[in-house]
């Protein structure tokens, strides 16, 4: 019965899919919609991903020296593992689960008020094909935005790491020393192509999620909770799977 | 015009609309009256593509709208304005940008052609000056004006409102039943109607079809109401004493 529902669900996800992308029946409106997307997505992520990003690199490197930093182990340890953790993991994986919640929430509340206030059934009475122009520039918006909040996210990791060294936990020389030792350009690759697939799950998941709304506010909210869990859900499996395909 | 032909509409074993058949004039505020539950919103969203019917035929001119690929039902729908029960304005849109929102996707006119037709369309539903405010800070009967001006800035050829008066003041409520039958004889439109207001079937009903339990019960026009012998029909309509009245009075 669970499985039943799942392919169920899955296969008007498909369905759902195959409408979103479609040609925009006016570019021009199309371009508007997807400036205004990466504004509301994208833009408007930077502040969060910066301060999470800016803590979450500082927290990492006192962990590192406090935890793993010894006389045995080399100077460099504390700042190749912060680089590694933010690098591999932090702003790519867990960026995206933080963005889930805010950016998840947002679309499939936003997508399943316009159904329940029949804003979505206007725009099928005027022949616009409703799918494609509300969902295509929020999945596009996300996905072009995306790469720029990981580099940020990475920066301000490092930034935070910085950060420590005015609280006397790791010297300058030292952390730079770490940031720089065997570094691996491939990894920033990494990390942008798994939150490029990352940005796909949360934009497209949580306007399924909003699309099919059924009912008033009570299942808009539903809704988003779903478009949240799902989307971290899936972000999770993905994850496992591109660590694997792309390490 | 609009013809219905032996229209069938069921979810999963219920039957919501049985062998439903009516014709729609030109240049007519054609009603779909009935109790609440009765099948008038699955008839309205059947006629205008939102449901796939069971079983049956809806016309445009002629054309059969069932029989149609997707890409020529979208072109009819291009033909068609809406207002609904909620005014269903967007949200993040100021009421100029609602109104030349279907202007902005199917027009091929300049910008300054756009806003001229949309400012046109605002100035003929009496809201001029509210161009820039957003649905959220106008009141419920001029939501419903601007809902009417979107619906009319590419000249459809069908309009279909679905209880255009509902959460409206009687005073309000006639302003709006009057524009809208003003604009359909202005345009000569094909206007549906779906309402259980007794003042907008009084006032404006040139052909108004009854359904009850799903099924067509009676159809005629407001003169015809008056003398009508249907129990079922008289018992919706004149339920109110008000309206008793007013029959006892003209008989």
């Amino acid at each position: 019965m669970l499985l039943q529902q799942f392919f169920a669900a899955f296969g008007r996800y498909l369905q759902l899919m195959g409408k979103v992308f479609s040609i925009p029946e006016r570019w021009r409106m199309f371009f508007r919609q997807y400036i205004k997307e990466m504004a509301q997505l994208g833009v408007d992520s930077i502040g969060i991903v910066l301060l999470i990003s800016f803590f979450i690199g500082a927290v990492i490197c006192i962990q590192i020296k406090l935890n793993i930093q010894s006389a045995w182990m080399p100077a460099f340890v504390t700042g190749y593992t912060t680089r590694e953790i933010m690098l591999l993991e932090f702003s790519s994986s867990i960026m995206c689960l933080i963005l889930s919640g805010k950016v998840g929430s947002n679309i499939a509340s936003e997508i399943g008020t316009m159904r329940v206030t029949q804003q979505i059934d206007a725009l099928e009475i005027m022949g616009v094909n409703s799918a494609s122009f509300l969902i295509l520039p929020k999945v596009l918006g996300l996905i072009t935005m995306i790469p720029f909040l990981v580099v940020f996210s990475i920066a301000f990791g490092l930034i935070g790491a910085y950060a420590t060294t005015y609280m006397g936990v790791i010297t300058v020389e030292d952390l730079t020393s770490g940031l720089l030792y065997d570094f691996n350009q491939w990894y920033v690759w990494m990390s942008i192509i798994k939150s490029l697939c990352f940005a796909f799950i949360i934009s497209s998941v949580s306007s399924f999620y909003g699309y099919t709304v059924e009912g008033g506010s009570f299942d808009v909210g539903k809704a988003s909770t779903n478009a949240v869990v799902r989307s971290s859900m899936l972000i999770l499996f993905a994850d496992i799977f591109l660590t694997q395909l792309l390490s | 015009m609009i013809e219905i032909k032996h229209l069938y509409k069921s979810f999963e074993d219920k039957d919501v609309l049985i062998d439903i058949n009516a014709v729609f004039e030109d240049g007519k505020t054609n009603l779909i009256i009935g109790q609440s539950g009765s099948g008038k919103t699955v008839l309205m969203k059947n006629i205008v593509g939102l449901f796939v019917p069971t079983s049956g035929q809806i016309l445009y001119d002629g054309r059969d709208f069932i029989g149609m690929t997707k890409r020529e039902q979208v072109l009819i729908r291009r033909e068609m304005g809406m207002i609904f029960q909620s005014a269903a304005l967007f949200d993040s849109m100021s009421v100029l940008e609602n109104v030349m929102f279907p202007l902005e996707m199917f027009s091929d006119d300049c910008q300054a052609d756009r806003i001229r037709r949309a400012k046109f369309c605002l100035e003929r539903v009496n809201l001029k000056g509210a161009e820039n405010k957003l649905p959220g800070e106008i009141s419920g009967g001029m939501q419903k004006r601007v809902a009417i001006a979107r619906a009319i800035a590419l000249n459809p050829k069908y309009l279909f409102c679905d209880e255009p008066n509902s959460g409206l003041d009687p005073k309000t409520s006639l302003v709006i039943d009057e524009l809208i039958h003003d604009i359909t004889q202005e345009y000569k439109m094909t206007t549906i109607i779906n309402t259980h207001d007794m003042n907008s079937v009084m006032g404006i009903g040139e052909n108004i079809l009854y359904i009850y339990k799903g099924q067509k019960e009676w159809q005629g026009s407001k003169d015809q109401i008056m003398t009508s012998t249907n129990e079922r029909l008289n018992s919706f309509i004149f339920a109110s004493d008000l309206f008793r009245k007013v029959k006892e009075a003209n008989q």
